[in-house]
């Protein structure tokens, strides 16, 4: 043996344990985390009340029944796509209109700035006051709260076209709506799917927080109602099944766009 | 002007355009040309001169401010459909396949295309070399092959005019050279009428019936000259006497202060 010292061994075996390591690196991380929650909340006898132990929220998740599951699922995610859904289709015409016409942008980017700056979870109150206390005003909360990235990504996107492509548009005298469909649109994909999966994940907080403020059913309503009765492993149980709904929901962006879009996904090397 | 053949094809008179429409330094001024029937002009010039300013004028992009700019005896007023473009970048949709790039002129202008149109981008693609590379997409070729495509796509609408801005100057030397004959044989398959703009003196005498030099900004004539080197031009060619007093013609006026 003549390795130096400061070279760190490396035998195949050690290799691939380092390589096995990095792979499962989050897991490994994730299952410990857990693990040391779990032995915390023993160890110390914590109270459920105060912080409920992973076991005792596993637990509260199969004592409700799963049909309730799905009803309260199925309420937070029709809020939240609507109101995504509905986001998309006001802020995709608005931002061609924005980049189309500059006094579209001098009328409508105040206004949305405005909308942008002032609190939804203040406002919310008020819309439910105006428009009832059912889908309506929680599917607008969510797209108040959706939208406004969808714009910017959109009309950034659209305004980042090469100017060899605007020239060649026009070289060939082509009607304008097609320099947009055919050139600035598809040039926007990638920004517009950053924008995506923000506003996805921001439909799940303006549904929970539309429902907070007024539901009967819902995640946000159930972890609310939880929360009221001292049910805290349950509401845990609900906080963790929304962030795991959550999650799915940004990750179908991402597959959507390797569906429809592959060309627009950063190249790997 | 007698012969039809021998009119020129465009014509510009004491052209010059000052970008600020309020007045302020020109970017080009009083330039002169004639470009004849399937003649080959290249344009030099330091960076910033103009060059650009110039092929847009021709192109109707960019209506100058001073002089006219004529066509076929037209005055230019809005693009033309007998005029292709080749920009700097190869300029490849990321989301159309290579053949659908050379048809997007088609479908973006008409919305539309035959399968005569397809068959004819083939060829057209054949001819450049691309044949097998028809259904890539554009990030699977090199920037030549892309380059290559690009001009493929302005041969498209089969122009009788073609303006090139700089085409290969992304391009590593070699390839460069290269494309240069490339370019040379498409253009003797299928002869136009070529304005073609570099910042390489010797890319231009290489390739040009005529190289106009053009001065800093505000970019002017400073010479217009005549390569009487014989066609087709080869590796050799860059060897000849001709090439090398032509070349040295030219540096001396963008060395040398006026
Ligand atoms: N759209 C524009 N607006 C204002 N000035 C411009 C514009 N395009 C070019 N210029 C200016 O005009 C001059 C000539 O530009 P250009 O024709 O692009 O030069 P070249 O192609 O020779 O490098 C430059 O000084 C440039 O800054
Ligand atoms: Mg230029």
């Amino acid at each position: 043996m003549n390795r130096t010292k400061a070279l760190p061994p490396q035998s195949p075996a050690m290799k691939k344990v380092r390589a096995v390591l990095m792979r499962y690196a989050s897991a490994i991380f994730f299952i410990a985390l857990v693990g040391i929650w779990e032995l915390v909340c023993r160890i110390g006898e914590v109270p459920n009340y105060i912080l409920p132990s992973p076991s005792s929220i596993f637990h509260a998740f199969f004592d409700v029944e799963f049909s309730r599951w799905l009803t309260h699922l199925w309420a937070t995610l029709r809020v939240a796509l609507l109101g995504f859904g509905l986001s998309i289709v006001i802020a995709i015409p608005l931002a061609i209109a924005m980049v189309r016409s500059e006094l579209m942008t001098r009328v409508i980017y105040p206004a949305l700035v405005v909308v942008q700056a002032t609190p939804v979870v203040a406002v919310a109150p008020l819309i439910i006051v105006l428009m009832g206390t059912g889908d309506v005003s929680r599917v607008l909360i969510t797209c108040m709260i959706t939208f406004f990235p969808l714009v910017v990504s959109t009309t950034t996107g659209m305004l980042e076209t090469p100017e060899e492509l605007v020239e060649l548009s026009q070289s060939l005298r082509a009607p304008r709506y097609r320099e947009t469909w055919q050139i600035r649109i598809p040039y926007a994909i990638p920004h517009i799917f950053s924008g995506l999966k923000v506003s996805i994940t921001l439909a799940i907080i303006g549904a929970v927080v539309a429902e907070f403020v007024a539901a009967e059913q819902g995640l946000g309503y159930f972890i609310q109602f939880s929360t009221s009765f001292f049910k805290i492993p349950q509401a845990f149980a609900g906080l963790i099944f929304l962030a795991v709904i959550s999650l799915l929901l940004f990750k179908s962006v991402t597959w959507i766009q390797t569906w429809l879009f592959p060309w627009s996904l950063p190249k790997k090397k | 002007m007698t012969q039809a053949a021998d009119r020129a094809f465009v014509r510009m008179e004491g052209v010059g355009h000052c970008y600020n429409p309020e007045g302020g330094p020109m970017a080009v001024q009083q330039i002169d040309l004639e470009i004849h029937r399937h003649e080959f002009v290249a344009v030099v010039g330091p960076s910033g001169c103009g060059k650009s300013t110039l092929l847009r004028m021709v192109s109707g992009l960019l209506i100058p401010s001073a002089g006219n700019v004529s066509v076929f005896d037209k005055p230019v007023t809005e693009p033309r459909d007998d005029v292709g473009i080749v920009f700097q970048k190869p300029t490849l949709l990321p989301w159309l396949s290579v053949r659908k790039n050379v048809l997007f002129p088609l479908k973006h202008k008409y919305g539309r295309y035959s399968a005569k149109d397809e068959k004819r981008a083939d060829e057209l693609l054949d001819m450049a070399g691309l044949a097998q590379f028809a259904d890539r997409m554009p990030d699977e070729l090199s920037g030549g092959m892309q380059q290559r495509a690009g001009i493929v796509r302005a041969l498209l609408l089969n122009p009788d005019i073609l303006l090139m801005d700089e085409p290969f100057s992304a391009l590593d030397a070699m390839t460069r050279e290269q494309m240069g004959f490339d370019l040379l044989k498409i253009w003797s398959d299928n002869p136009k009428t070529v304005l073609f703009i570099t910042h390489s003196i010797s890319e231009a005498v290489l390739l040009a019936d005529r190289v106009l030099v053009m001065s800093q900004r505000p970019g002017t004539v400073l010479d217009l000259i005549d390569v009487d080197i014989p066609r087709p031009r080869t590796e050799q060619t860059i060897q000849t006497p001709e090439f090398a007093e032509l070349t040295a013609r030219i540096r001396k006026h963008i060395y040398e202060p006026h």
